[in-house]
């Protein structure tokens, strides 16, 4: 048995420590409530995107995708490619918290976003021997931060949205905030390898129905970035 | 405008098949409860699965704008171009949006 004050500290440490990502999390949930409104989603619709599903990056990607009247399933498929890194963190927090009731593992599953990913996996690797009770109770502290947030941020940029005259240039929101995702991503080679494949590919493909374009180049991009990380690995071997 | 074009229905057939596939990917190998550890080339997939997505559908946005009808654009271009050295700089986010606003607005002030 975990004591009660211990876990009150995993919960409070996960708090602290997730607190400083409210800073990205404001202006973005924002950014997607006007994105989504400008693209004449009302204000349900753009709550169920952020309180459904709960992930920015593909969120923006369907709102971008139907505003280029992609076709539904499409939009679908491109947007679950965005999200298709939750299995790896998923698959990254398994030895941790699967052990948990399955309701609890639910739980962790839909307030899984990059942020409070990246913060458990850290604690996590630094202090392995935690008990169950004490690293979901740190995951929940990283989570109240930053979940709450999203929703109530989209809610301001979707009830703000409309205000916004067009001199502001919002429609360069969704590239901006896309570009400001996409370069701190470019870590090392193999991504920079990925993203370049992706940008010339989807270029090259964008005489395709809208969508699929995007969908293609981003199997080729894949593909080119766990290659060269193969081969970068390989050649570092030898 | 999306709307129009999709209906209400098809909109949130959109919503909910993106939230309940993006809720099994989350749930997914925390729901084998960790008993069978994903292999390492699948890793090496995933791990480029953002990156390999978002810039190709960046990229016609900031070459052919909507706002100008297509048409490559000075402004947007310097926009873009800031906002990536920024994110490169920095690693943050939140800066490369600020730098990417601030160049956007100073450059449709100045080229127009």
């Amino acid at each position: 048995m975990t004591d009660r004050p211990s876990l009150s500290a995993a919960y409070w440490r996960g708090l602290r420590n997730g607190l400083p990502f409210m800073l990205v999390i404001v202006p973005f949930g924002t950014l997607f409530g006007v994105a989504a409104t400008e693209a004449g989603l009302n204000v349900a619709e753009v709550m169920g995107f952020s309180i459904l599903v709960i992930a920015g990056a593909s969120q923006f990607t369907a709102v971008q995708l139907m505003n280029d009247h992609t076709p539904a399933l499409l939009v679908i498929l491109t947007s679950l490619a965005v999200n298709l890194r939750m299995a790896m963190y998923s698959a990254s927090l398994a030895p941790h918290l699967g052990a948990a009731p399955r309701w609890q593992k639910a739980l962790v599953a839909y307030f899984m976003i990059d942020q409070s990913f990246a913060v458990a996996a850290q604690d996590y690797e630094r202090a392995p021997q935690q008990s169950l009770a004490e690293k979901l109770a740190y995951y929940a502290g990283a989570c109240t931060p930053n979940c709450p947030t999203w929703y109530v941020a989209t809610l301001a940029g979707a009830l703000l949205g409309a205000a916004i005259p067009p001199e502001f240039a919002l429609d360069f929101a969704v590239p901006v905030t896309f570009l400001a995702m996409i370069a701190p991503m470019l870590r090392s080679l193999p991504h920079l390898v990925a993203a370049t494949v992706s940008v010339v590919a989807a270029l090259a493909f964008s005489f395709l129905p809208s969508g699929l374009g995007v969908l293609v180049a981003a199997v080729l991009a894949m593909v080119a970035g766990a290659r060269a990380e193969t081969f970068l690995t390989r050649r570092a071997a030898r | 405008m999306s709307a129009d074009f999709y209906g209400p229905t098809e909109i949130w057939i959109i919503i909910l098949a993106l939230g309940i596939g993006t809720f099994f990917l989350r749930y997914s190998f925390l729901g084998l409860a960790g008993r069978r550890p994903l292999p390492e080339w699948a890793l090496r997939y995933l791990r480029y699965t953002a990156v390999a997505v978002l810039p190709g559908l960046v990229a016609p946005l900031v070459l052919w704008p909507q706002a100008t009808g297509g048409a490559p654009d000075p402004a947007r271009l310097i926009a873009a171009a800031v906002t990536v050295l920024a994110g490169l700089a920095t690693r943050n986010t939140l800066a490369a949006i600020l730098g990417g606003f601030v160049s956007l607005y100073l450059a449709l002030w100045l080229v127009g």
